[in-house]
C-alpha cells in the first residue's frame, strides 16, 4: 500500500489528507452549531435545516450575481455582504417558522420531526420553482482562487483556509452569546426549565424565537459559505441532514465543545480513511463506528450531568 | 380488561370495510395497472402497521423502517435475480450464469453469501430473519442502554444512510444505485403478465390481513397493554418490574419483520428492488404514510398508506409543480390539527354523527379516539 511512495512523499500526503480533513471538519461545524442550538438546546428535530442552509447559499448565490451585474468594482468583496443577508434571510424565515409550527409543538419532539419533513419539501419545491431545478455555482473572487504553497509538495486551498477562519470567528462568536451574554443565560434557562425560567420573569416566547432564529441564521451562514466549495441545488439539503445529526449527537446534544470534538473526530477519520479506499466505503465505515459508539455511549462524548 | 372480542364493533366494521374495499372493489374497478399500483401502495402499508405497533403503542418512533423494507426485498430480489440469470439467459455474457451486474462490474463467481438464495425456503426464511436478526441486534443494543426517544430515531435514521451507501458503494453485489432489475419469474411462473399481477395482488392482499391479524391479536393481549403503558409512563412499568428494553425489542422486531414482508412483496409485485426504496427519504415517508393514516390505528395506517400514495400519484401526474407543496402542507396539517390522522377524525368527528344518526334507545357513552385506539371495549 505505500511502496511506491517515499517517506517525504507519505508526510505530504498525510498533511494534505488532514487538510482536507480540516475542510470538512470546518464544514460539519458551520452546518452542526445551528443544530446544536435548535436541536441540543431547545429539542427541536429540524429536518428542514438543510433546506435553510440552501436558503443561504441562494442569497450569496444572488448577491454575487447582482454585484456581477451593478457593481462589478466591488465584486471581491461581495462575499461578507452575503454572508450578512444569508443570516438575516434564514434567521428571519426560521423565526417565522417558529412562530407558525414550532412553537405548537414543543411538547411534541418526535412530532417536530414530521411537521419540519413538511416544511422541507414546500421549502424543496419553492427553490425548485424559484430557482429551477438546476445546481448553480458561484464565481469566486480572484484573490479566493488558487492555493498558498506551504512547502513543494504540500498546497492549501485559499478558500478552504477561508472557510476554516470563519468557522473559528462563528464558533468564538456562539459560544460567547451562548454562554458569556446576558441572553444566553436566558436561553439556557428557557432550555432547563421552561416553567421556572417564565416565573422569574423571562419572556420565554420571545426567547424561544430568537434561539430558533439564531440557529436557523447560522445554517444560513454555512450554506453561503458552502458555494465556495461546491454547487447547491434544491435538494442538495437533504444531503447534509443525517450527517449534521450525528455530528450533534455524538458530540452530545446539549454541549458545544461536544459538537466541535465530534465535527473533529468524524472528519479526520473520513479524510484519513478516504486515502486507503473508496469515497463511500469510507464513509460507511466513519458512520459505522459513530453508531457504534454511540451505541456504548448513548448520551454522546460530551454528556452533560443533569438531573432529569 | 383485555375484551374477549377481537375486533369491538367499529373495528369490525372497519375490518369489513377494508376487506370489501381491497378484495372486492378495488379489483373490479381498477384496471390491471392500476391495480398492481395499488399492489405497490399496499406495500407501504405492511411497514405502516408495523409502525402502528412501534410508534404507535411502543412510543418507539423508528426512521429507518426502510433499512428493513429493503432486506426483505433485496432478499426477494437476490433469489428472483438468480432465477433470471441462469446460464440460458445469461448467454451473452463473459460468465454465464450470474447476474448480469456482476457480469458489468468483472465479478466472475457467484459471491458466497448469494448461494443460498438459489433456495426458495432460505429466501423466505431470509425474508423474515435477516430483518428480524438486525432489529434485534439494534433494539437489544440501543434499548438495553435505555437509548429512546430522538436519539434513537436518529441513529436508525443513520443506519438507513449507511446501508443506502453500502448498497448504492457495492455495485458488483449489490446492482448499485440501479438495483436489481428484470426479475422474471418465482420458481419457473411468470410474474409479469397481467394474470400473475392479479394473483400477486391477493396473495398481498391476504398476507396483509394476516398482519393486520397479528398486529390486532398483540394490540388485545397483555402485551398491547404493557406497550401503551410503557409509552404513557415508561418508568413505573419498569418499577411495577417488567423488563421494559425486551417489550421494546419485540414491538421494534415485529415492525422489522412486517416491513420486511412488505418489501418482498414489493420485489415481487413492481419486478425490481432498488436502494431508493432504503434510504432516508422512503423511511420517513413511510412513517408519513402512518402519521396520516392515524398512528394509534392499524386499519388507518393502511388506509393512510393507500390515500397518500394515491394522493402522490394523482397530484404527481397533473399538477407536477405543485405536488411536494401539497404533500408537504398536508403533513404540516396533520401534525398541527390532527395528531391521530384520520383515523383519529373518523373516530372523533364522523362516526359520533354515525352513531347519533343509528341513535339507537340506550344511551352510549361518547366514544372518543382514545377508546378506540387502546382497544377498549365499547360499552
Amino acid at each position: 500500500m505505500f511502496g511506491d511512495y517515499s517517506i517525504g512523499d507519505l508526510g505530504s500526503i498525510f498533511v494534505m489528507q488532514g487538510f482536507a480533513g480540516l475542510i470538512l471538519f470546518s464544514v460539519y461545524v458551520l452546518m452542526a452549531l445551528g443544530l446544536a442550538i435548535i436541536f441540543g438546546q431547545m429539542g427541536v428535530i429540524n429536518m428542514a435545516h438543510g433546506e435553510f442552509m440552501i436558503l443561504g447559499a441562494y442569497v450569496t448565490w444572488l448577491t454575487s450575481n447582482t454585484f456581477q451585474s451593478y457593481l462589478p468594482s466591488l465584486f471581491s468583496g461581495y462575499f461578507f455582504l452575503a454572508m450578512i443577508l444569508a443570516f438575516l434571510a434564514s434567521g428571519a424565515l426560521g423565526m417565522l417558522v417558529e412562530w407558525v409550527l414550532i412553537r405548537h409543538l414543543y411538547k411534541r419532539p418526535l412530532d417536530t420531526l414530521l411537521a419540519t419533513w413538511g416544511l422541507s419539501l414546500m421549502l424543496q419545491q419553492t427553490y425548485r420553482s424559484v430557482f429551477g431545478p438546476r445546481e448553480v455555482g458561484v464565481e469566486l473572487p480572484q484573490w479566493m482562487l488558487g492555493s498558498l504553497k506551504v512547502t513543494d509538495s504540500i498546497e492549501v486551498p485559499i478558500n478552504g483556509v477561508f472557510v476554516m477562519g470563519l468557522t473559528v470567528l462563528i464558533t468564538i462568536v456562539v459560544a460567547y452569546v451562548l454562554y458569556k451574554s446576558r441572553w444566553g443565560r436566558q436561553v439556557r434557562a428557557v432550555v432547563q426549565n421552561r416553567i421556572m425560567a417564565g416565573a422569574v420573569g423571562i419572556n420565554t416566547e420571545k426567547v424561544d424565537r430568537y434561539t430558533f432564529g439564531l440557529g436557523c441564521g447560522i445554517a444560513g451562514i454555512a450554506g453561503s459559505a458552502f458555494t465556495m466549495i461546491g454547487s447547491t441545488g434544491p435538494t442538495s439539503g437533504q444531503l447534509y441532514i443525517v450527517d449534521t445529526f450525528l455530528v450533534v449527537v455524538f458530540g452530545g446534544a446539549a454541549s458545544l465543545l461536544g459538537t466541535i470534538a465530534s465535527a473533529f473526530s468524524i472528519s479526520q477519520t473520513q479524510s484519513t480513511l478516504e486515502f486507503f479506499m473508496s469515497g463511500s466505503m469510507a464513509k460507511v465505515l466513519t458512520l459505522l463506528a459513530v453508531v457504534g459508539i454511540l451505541m456504548l455511549r448513548p448520551q454522546g462524548l460530551f454528556a452533560l450531568k443533569v438531573r432529569k | 380488561m383485555i375484551n374477549s372480542r377481537f375486533f369491538n364493533r367499529s373495528e369490525l366494521i372497519g375490518f369489513i370495510a377494508l376487506a370489501a374495499v381491497l378484495f372486492v372493489i378495488l379489483p373490479l374497478s381498477l384496471d390491471v395497472f392500476r391495480l398492481n399500483l395499488v399492489a405497490k401502495y399496499l406495500t407501504y402499508a405492511f411497514v405502516a402497521i408495523g409502525l402502528v405497533l412501534c410508534w404507535g403503542y411502543g412510543g418507539i418512533l423508528s426512521l429507518g423502517q426502510g433499512v428493513f423494507f429493503g432486506l426483505g426485498g433485496y432478499c426477494m430480489a437476490m433469489f428472483l435475480k438468480l432465477e433470471a440469470s441462469s446460464v440460458e439467459n445469461t448467454k451473452i455474457q463473459s460468465t454465464p450464469g450470474i447476474p448480469d451486474f456482476m457480469d458489468w462490474n468483472q465479478i466472475t463467481a457467484l459471491p458466497l453469501f448469494w448461494q443460498p438464495f438459489h433456495s426458495l425456503t432460505f429466501t423466505i426464511a431470509a425474508i423474515i430473519l435477516v430483518p428480524g436478526l438486525f432489529a434485534l441486534i439494534i433494539g437489544t443494543a440501543m434499548f438495553k442502554r435505555r437509548v429512546g426517544g430522538t436519539y434513537f430515531a436518529i441513529i436508525t435514521q443513520a443506519v438507513a444512510a449507511i446501508l443506502t451507501i453500502l448498497i448504492v458503494g457495492q455495485q458488483g453485489y449489490t446492482g448499485g444505485i440501479n438495483g436489481m432489475t428484470d426479475l422474471r419469474t418465482l420458481k419457473g411462473w411468470d410474474i409479469r403478465p397481467d394474470h400473475a399481477k392479479i394473483i400477486l395482488y391477493f396473495v398481498e392482499v391476504i398476507l396483509l390481513f394476516a398482519c393486520i391479524g397479528i398486529a390486532q391479536f398483540i394490540r388485545l393481549t397483555k402485551l398491547g397493554r404493557i406497550l401503551v403503558a410503557m409509552r404513557e409512563q415508561e418508568d413505573r412499568v419498569r418499577f411495577s418490574g417488567y423488563s421494559v428494553a425486551n417489550f421494546k425489542i419485540f414491538a421494534f422486531c415485529m415492525a422489522a419483520v412486517f416491513a420486511a414482508i412488505g418489501g418482498a412483496m414489493f420485489a415481487l409485485n413492481v419486478g425490481f428492488m432498488s436502494p431508493s426504496f432504503v434510504g432516508i427519504v422512503p423511511s420517513i415517508e413511510m412513517v408519513i404514510y402512518t402519521a396520516v393514516g392515524g398512528r394509534m390505528s392499524i386499519f388507518g395506517a393502511v388506509w393512510g398508506s393507500l390515500l397518500v400514495n394515491f394522493a402522490k400519484t394523482g397530484l404527481s401526474e397533473s399538477f407536477p409543480q405543485l405536488w411536494l407543496f401539497g404533500l408537504g402542507a398536508l403533513f404540516i396539517a396533520v401534525v398541527l390539527a390532527f395528531p391521530n390522522g384520520l383515523s383519529g377524525i373518523w373516530a372523533d368527528y364522523v362516526q359520533p354523527r354515525i352513531d347519533r344518526l343509528l341513535a339507537s334507545r340506550k344511551s352510549k357513552p361518547k366514544d372518543g379516539w382514545n377508546s378506540v385506539a387502546d382497544g377498549a371495549p365499547a360499552e
